[in-house]
């Protein structure tokens, strides 16, 4: 049975909506095929804006890879703005895909790519719009099966009455894998209904079906135990891990929007996890172990996407780029091929290190000087010993007066609020470092003519990490932090007025803290949210701190918890917390102990230079790292005329 | 393809649109003029603008500016619109289109970007009338359905269909049920007997001269 198109429908309300060229779709490399061709049919949304969505890196490789198989179809969509959503509520009209406008209903699977947690109300308004039940208890064997992926979804719970399945991890093979069950499944005539299915997807022992799991409470609020309900599925659910990057160079075919978006550029990632071990990000942890894509791999991308795309910006991504064992000469060879042509090239890193302006410098050789961002993280060297952000503060000066003398007038500093065991003397120290650094600076260089940004935001604890454990601090406490820098920096006028502040307050923040260590339990109160007209969390103009707080004391009294259990609480060792039954390959005993030693200050290596110090993610993923030098160089092309630009 | 660019420290592709079309109406005639680096074969340019555009975005033609011939900024002074009025009967549309015909001036009332501006819609109406003609640029399907034709003459501030759909409203009060959906037909020099001339034929001696030199 064929799909139609809801277009015609659509058409009509676009007149009346803001910036109605999102929902139009047509982009350079979207695709769109015969509905009747294909047996397995994925509509995968970025739950947030199209302007945010569609750069998303995630959506992109797996909509590609979807569709380079025959017989599958994979289309996207975004959320729609309050302003459409209530139109497309009055008319009838259902959310769709911006591909071929079709109804994500009709569809067998709708994932969803959750790099934030703030993207949970949105999910749900996609659902109401879909005209798909909201609880997957609603669902049957006619609805697609609702499928969570990205960071996010190594802590599922709270969303787990809306979902029926998750996937941990990386993403290329579990879609094929998937693709493959669900076509067995049509092809044999859809055995066991939508039960049968979600148990086969289960029985893969990496993709988490929480309907398959009770969680029984303690008396207290706390977790008991979370146990299958059924004999037939694992106690423990792994994450997935894509090695060899070299042999999965995605995408191919970036996406042009017509629209404009916050990225417009072609982004190449040149490895995938981290084991610096910052205590604080989940992601390091959880993309364990480190696996490089080599330079040849990563030059050969750069050429044929700008070619397919026309974008003139490269973005070489990972989440420590300076860190790639073959970057010096990627930057110095990407660079000398694009010499004369309009293309900049940019390397996100956080490194502290005088190593991070050398491959600035080598980017910007074609004159285009992008700004330089440094993330210390934490103000004080103690609580970098906290949180394992290995750098002095005489380093950090020195290198960022390095970049002053090298020419840059403008350098950004990163840093966090609320970490543990964080005091006002650590977040002061924030004040004392930047005004060294403009002092400094200005003998340097020479000139006044130079400027620093401080930009500071709230520390949220997340599943998978030491600081799974750690108490949130409140937002009063954080907000006062905030301010009391703030007049610190300004207590010198002359520096003052060369620092520049930005901060975020901590409200979002705790709300964060709720939604990414929460349990099932939350998922009510993200209902209630979400039924009061929470949407678009992750923006502030539309994120309304007082909406949750009433959501949560409607709903959570009920379970003997509040939102301060959630945030505010520490844990202890034996806690059983709500992800404990999803194996991110991380033992929770070595993590507990870099917790403990993260409180004594101690901190810990990095096993790409130092021995395995047996975070246990390799023997349990059966992985390994896989780093370079390749040894290979990049070639020289033949000059890029196209892009040209005339002298 | 060589696109040229402007100079500066973030260059952009030298393109300049003549009389774009507003954002939500439909068209068949769109011009633009593209810098390039270096001279191409004009249908090697078609062919590759098309393929890198969206479906629905089709190059028609492309041909090389003549020197001297001006720029196509100057050769446009008039755009020949096709409004669709899904819902409404033609017999009430034609009442609406007398009245303002008959009007000496309609003062409709737009957001620009200098705030809310009120100005007369009717001064640069050169035609406007009913058709019957079968084809809907637009492929709907709709009964009733007015279809009104319309002749703009470019001025400033531009009077654009909705101007003039407001205009409607304002003399007979006429409020279609859901949006109408408009599309440009073409756009040129308006001559004196009421035709379009298409701001390409300037060019189209000379073009066809050129692109049998370059081969
Ligand atoms: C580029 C980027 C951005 C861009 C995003 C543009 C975009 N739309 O994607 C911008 C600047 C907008 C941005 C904003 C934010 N970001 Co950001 N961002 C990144 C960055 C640098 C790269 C992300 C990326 O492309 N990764 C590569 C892709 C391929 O990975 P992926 O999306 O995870 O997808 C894979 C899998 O997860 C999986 N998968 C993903 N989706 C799905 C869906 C299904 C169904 C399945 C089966 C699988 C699956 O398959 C994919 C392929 O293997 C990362 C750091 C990094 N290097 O990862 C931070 C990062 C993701 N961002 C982060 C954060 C916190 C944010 C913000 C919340 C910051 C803020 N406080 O405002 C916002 C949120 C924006 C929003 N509303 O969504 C954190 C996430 C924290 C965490 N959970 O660990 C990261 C990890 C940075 C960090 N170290 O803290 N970000
Ligand atoms: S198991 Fe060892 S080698 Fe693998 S990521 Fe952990 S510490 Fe590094």
């Amino acid at each position: 049975m064929s799909v139609s198109s809801v277009f015609p429908q659509l058409e009509q309300l676009l007149p009346r909506v803001s910036k109605p060229i999102q929902y139009v779709g047509g982009e350079l490399g979207a695709v769109v095929k015969d509905w009747d061709d294909t047996t397995v049919r994925w509509a995968l949304m970025y739950p947030d804006a199209y302007e945010v969505g569609l750069p998303n890196q995630g959506v992109q490789i797996l909509y590609e890879v979807l569709n380079e198989q025959e017989d599958v179809l994979a289309e996207r969509t975004y959320s729609v703005w309050p302003d459409l959503e209530a139109l497309m509520k009055e008319n009838g009209v259902p959310q769709f895909t911006v591909d071929a406008h079709r109804p994500v209903k009709a569809f067998d699977v709708f994932g969803l790519s959750f790099a934030t947690e703030l993207g949970y109300t949105n999910m749900l308004s996609a659902l109401d719009l879909a005209g798909i039940p909201m609880e997957s208890a609603d669902r049957d064997v006619t609805h697609p099966i609702v499928l969570a992926g990205g960071h996010a979804s190594f802590n599922p719970e709270p969303i787990a009455d809306f979902i029926d399945a998750a996937v941990l991890g990386d993403g290329e093979e579990a879609v094929l894998e998937i693709t493959g069950i669900i076509r067995d499944w049509k092809a044999e005539g859809c055995p066991g209904g939508r039960d049968e299915i979600l148990l086969r997807l289960a029985r893969t022992e990496s993709i988490y079906v929480p309907r398959f799991y009770d969680v029984d409470y303690l008396p207290d609020g706390r977790i008991q135990r979370v146990v299958p309900n059924r004999p037939d599925v694992p106690f423990r659910v792994a994450k997935r891990t894509t090695m060899d990057l070299d042999a999965w160079p995605y995408p191919k075919k970036p996406l042009v929007p017509l629209a404009e978006t916050v990225h417009e550029r072609y982004a190449v990632e040149i490895f995938r996890g981290c084991t610096r071990g910052c205590r604080f990000c989940q992601a390091g942890m959880i993309t364990r172990p480190v696996r490089e894509r080599s330079i040849t791999t990563v030059g050969q991308m750069v050429k044929e996407g700008l070619e397919f795309s026309g974008y003139s910006e490269v973005g070489l991504l990972s989440l420590s780029s300076a860190d790639h064992s073959e970057i010096g000469d990627m930057c110095s060879g990407l660079a000398e091929q694009y010499a004369d042509t309009n293309v900049s090239l940019s390397l996100p890193s956080t490194r502290v290190d005088a190593f991070n302006i050398d491959l600035a410098q080598e980017l910007s050789r074609n004159g285009r000087r992008t700004g330089l961002t440094f993330a210390p993280e934490g103000g004080s060297e103690r609580i970098r010993k906290v949180i394992n952000k290995m750098v002095t503060k005489e380093d950090l000066i020195r290198t960022v007066v390095t970049a002053y003398t090298n020419g840059w007038r403008q350098v950004k500093l990163y840093f966090m609020c609320g970490l543990p065991s964080e005091t006002d003397e650590d977040v002061l120290e924030i004040a004392e470092m930047a005004h060294e650094v403009i002092r400094a600076g200005r003998a340097a260089a020479g000139t006044k003519d130079i400027r620093c940004t401080v930009s500071i935001g709230g520390f949220v604890p997340k599943p998978h990490t030491p600081f799974q454990w750690a108490p949130m601090e409140r937002p009063e406490v954080i907000d006062a932090r905030l301010k009391m820098l703030k007049n610190a920096i300004n207590s010198d006028r002359s520096l003052g007025r060369a620092i520049g502040y930005r901060y975020h307050d901590g409200e979002p923040s705790l709300i964060e803290g709720l939604l990414s260590r929460g349990d099932r339990r939350v998922g009510k109160v993200i209902r209630r949210v979400w039924e009061k007209g929470g949407r678009f969390d992750g923006w502030s103009e539309h994120f309304s701190y007082s909406r949750w707080v009433e959501a949560s004391t409607e709903v959570l009294p009920e379970f003997g918890v509040d939102l301060d259990w959630f945030t505010t609480r520490e844990r202890e060792e034996l806690e059983v917390l709500p992800w404990d039954h999803l194996d991110s390959g991380l033992d929770k005993d070595w993590l507990w102990q870099d917790w403990q030693d993260s409180m004594s200050e101690y901190e810990q290596d990095d096993c790409r230079w130092t021995p395995c110090f047996d975070c246990g993610v390799c023997p349990s993923m059966d992985t390994e790292i896989q780093i370079g030098p390749t040894g290979k160089k990049l070639l020289p092309l033949t000059p890029v005329t196209n892009l040209r630009v005339p002298a | 393809m060589p696109i040229a660019f402007s100079q500066g420290f973030s260059p952009h592709p030298k393109i300049s649109y003549a009389s774009a079309a507003p954002t939500g109406v439909g068209s068949e005639a769109e011009y633009l003029e593209i810098g390039l680096q270096r001279e191409v074969d004009p249908a090697e340019l078609k062919v590759a603008l098309d393929a890198a555009l969206s479906p629905g975005l089709d190059v028609l033609e492309a041909v090389l500016a003549e020197p001297g011939g001006g720029s196509l900024a100057d050769r446009i002074d008039a755009s020949h619109w096709r409004l669709e009025l899904p819902g409404v009967e033609p017999a009430v549309a034609a009442e609406a289109v007398a009245a303002f015909l008959a009007a000496p001036e309609v003062l409709v009332e737009r957001m620009t970007k200098q705030g809310r501006r009120s100005f007369d819609a009717r001064a640069a109406v050169f035609r406007c009338a009913m058709t019957d003609e079968p084809d809907l640029p637009s492929g709907a399907v709709a009964v009733p359905c007015a279809i009104i034709d319309l002749v703009v003459r470019q001025v400033i501030p531009a009077v654009r269909p909705d101007d003039v759909l407001s205009g409607l409203r304002v003399v007979a009060g006429l409020e279609p049920p859901v949006p109408p959906r408009v599309t440009r037909l073409a756009q040129g020099t308006l001559t004196a007997q009421g035709e379009i001339v298409d701001p390409l034929d300037a060019d189209h001696v000379g073009a066809s001269a050129s692109e049998s030199a370059s081969r």
